[in-house]
């Protein structure tokens, strides 16, 4: 038996980019797998869940987890990894915040399902046929997750250690975190494993922010052109960087395009669309109401826009509804 | 600060609401210290009576008020936001009240998506001579808030996490 650390990755509500972004270490992978014994990584090997009960409580060092939890099988799977690591770690923007499917959470789980398999344009289903719980066929019981009314974070389910941000985490990100995580030497409880500044803050374009913004149109990315060398966000397009925990890199902006905000607030502030919000709607030129509307007309979908990736960990959570 | 301030005003509360009498709003107003909190000083010593459903807390400026006060006032029980400051063009800071004008303009459409009614959130202009509008506001507000019933997001986030303790048992009794 060796006697490395235990490592675990598990994915949960996601789109399997924080999978991806593992595999990004690239020749990196092989220093890892000097250092610690991976034992459970549905997307890579072949463990199976009964593996990882078999194990006592606490037998893996970390687990990695991303995706947010929306279902009754997730909420057990992340149960079942909770008791069995000593450190769980929500990796990615969807553990972290809720993630893209947070954005579900502008719905009920009827008007989901409703358009889903009924309504959506693409949908043939004559019957109305929902999915069930269970199915019974010859004999044989078959039992299937529910879906959840709400989705939520992974610290919104069980304790979770760490958070690693990012849709997904940069390798580097990551990189950083196993050598924190294996030297013994563990940051606080709770600790975002990434600097604790704004993500301006290491934009290549920051010095062309200028002192005094004052917007009078916000423009889209796919309407407007985006000049290469001058501040995203002054030149009135919504980046989100003012609000954003830096430690990507601004990779975004060094591909021409704004922050959407994905590595969440720092810790700072509590609610990263509110944050933004403020900054962004303090800084508008007119002083009158229907010219005030009409700059943030360029702003059709303030939901969607300051919680990309944080909904579900916002201070409101959900739309409140009556469905 | 404005947090732990929130805390304390929600947690004072909860005998309030919900009485056998039936529904009471809670409101929470922020007013500013230059204008509508000193209207409200003077509703008080003129000896207006306005309805006790509202709490009142002081800032130094509209300015001042960040919308996470707003939605953590939300998230911890109120039934309605007042905001009260000076006229425009009568800051005691020049532009904070458009600050505030701009966020609030953008946070109305944005609560409505969210699902949270027009009439919960509420910004008026109210200078330190205007003790009476103090009243008025307040009166009206509580009036539109008690008709649209209580919003009780905590209540809310309680009943919506109650699909998650069935897992917890069976997580523990495996445990066992």
């Amino acid at each position: 038996m060796s006697e490395k650390p235990k490592v675990g990755f598990y994915w949960c509500a996601s789109c399997g980019g924080c999978e991806e972004s593992v595999v990004d270490l690239a020749e990196g992978i092989l220093d890892v797998v000097k250092a610690v014994d991976i034992v459970f990584w549905p997307v890579a090997m072949d463990f199976k869940r009964k593996d990882v009960e078999a194990m006592p409580d606490g037998a893996i060092l970390a687990t990695l987890l991303n995706g947010a939890v929306r279902s009754g099988e997730q909420e057990e799977m992340v149960r079942l990894l909770r008791r069995k690591s000593k450190l769980l770690i929500a990796y990615g923007s969807c553990a972290h915040t809720g993630g893209i499917p947070g954005l579900a959470n502008q719905f009920s789980r009827e008007e989901i399902l409703k358009f889903v398999y009924q309504e959506s344009p693409s949908t043939a289903n004559e019957k109305n046929t929902r999915p069930q719980t269970r199915f019974a066929e010859e004999g044989r019981e078959t039992h299937l997750p529910e879906l959840h009314q709400v989705v939520r974070s992974l610290d919104q389910v069980v304790e979770v250690d760490y958070y690693l941000p990012g849709c997904p985490p940069t390798p580097n990100l990551l990189k950083n975190a196993l050598g924190v995580l294996l030297s013994g030497k563990l940051p606080p409880k709770g600790a975002v494993l990434a600097p604790e500044t704004a993500l301006c803050n290491e934009c290549p374009r920051k010095d062309s922010k200028p002192q005094d913004v004052a917007f009078k149109e916000f423009k889209r990315p796919h309407l407007a052109r985006i000049e290469t060398d001058k501040c995203i966000l002054a030149q009135g397009f919504m980046c989100m960087g003012p609000a954003t925990r830096a430690g990507c890199g601004a990779q975004c902006v060094q591909g021409n395009m704004p922050c959407t905000g994905c590595f969440g607030a720092t810790s700072r502030v509590r609610d990263q669309g509110a944050k933004m919000l403020s900054s962004v709607c303090s800084n508008i030129d007119p002083k009158e109401e229907p010219e005030i509307d009409k700059v943030l007309e360029g702003i059709p979908d303030p939901v969607g826009t300051f919680y990309r990736y944080g909904l579900a960990r916002s201070l409101l959570r959900r739309k409140v509804s009556t469905v | 600060m404005a947090g732990a301030m929130l805390n304390l005003i929600m947690e004072n509360q909860t005998s309030t609401n919900g009485t056998a009498s039936g529904f009471e709003p809670r409101i929470v107003a922020f007013f500013c210290n230059w204008c509508t909190y000193t209207a409200a000083d003077l509703a008080g010593v003129s000896r207006l009576k306005y309805a006790a459903n509202v709490r009142v807390v002081r800032v130094m400026c509209s300015g001042r008020v960040d919308p996470q006060f707003i939605l953590d006032a939300f998230a911890k029980g109120a039934d309605g936001v007042l905001i009260g400051g000076c006229h425009p063009g009568d800051c005691h800071y020049i532009e904070g009240n458009y600050k505030l004008l701009r966020r609030v303009r953008l946070l109305h459409r944005m609560l409505r998506d969210m699902g949270i009614e027009d009439d919960r959130f509420r910004l008026e202009w109210i200078s330190a001579a205007e003790g009476e509008k103090v009243k008025t506001v307040i009166n009206d507000m509580v009036e539109k808030v008690r008709k649209l019933g209580p919003l009780q997001l905590p209540q809310r986030f309680r009943d919506g996490d109650k699909e998650l303790e069935g897992e917890q048992l069976k997580a523990e009794a495996a445990h066992v």
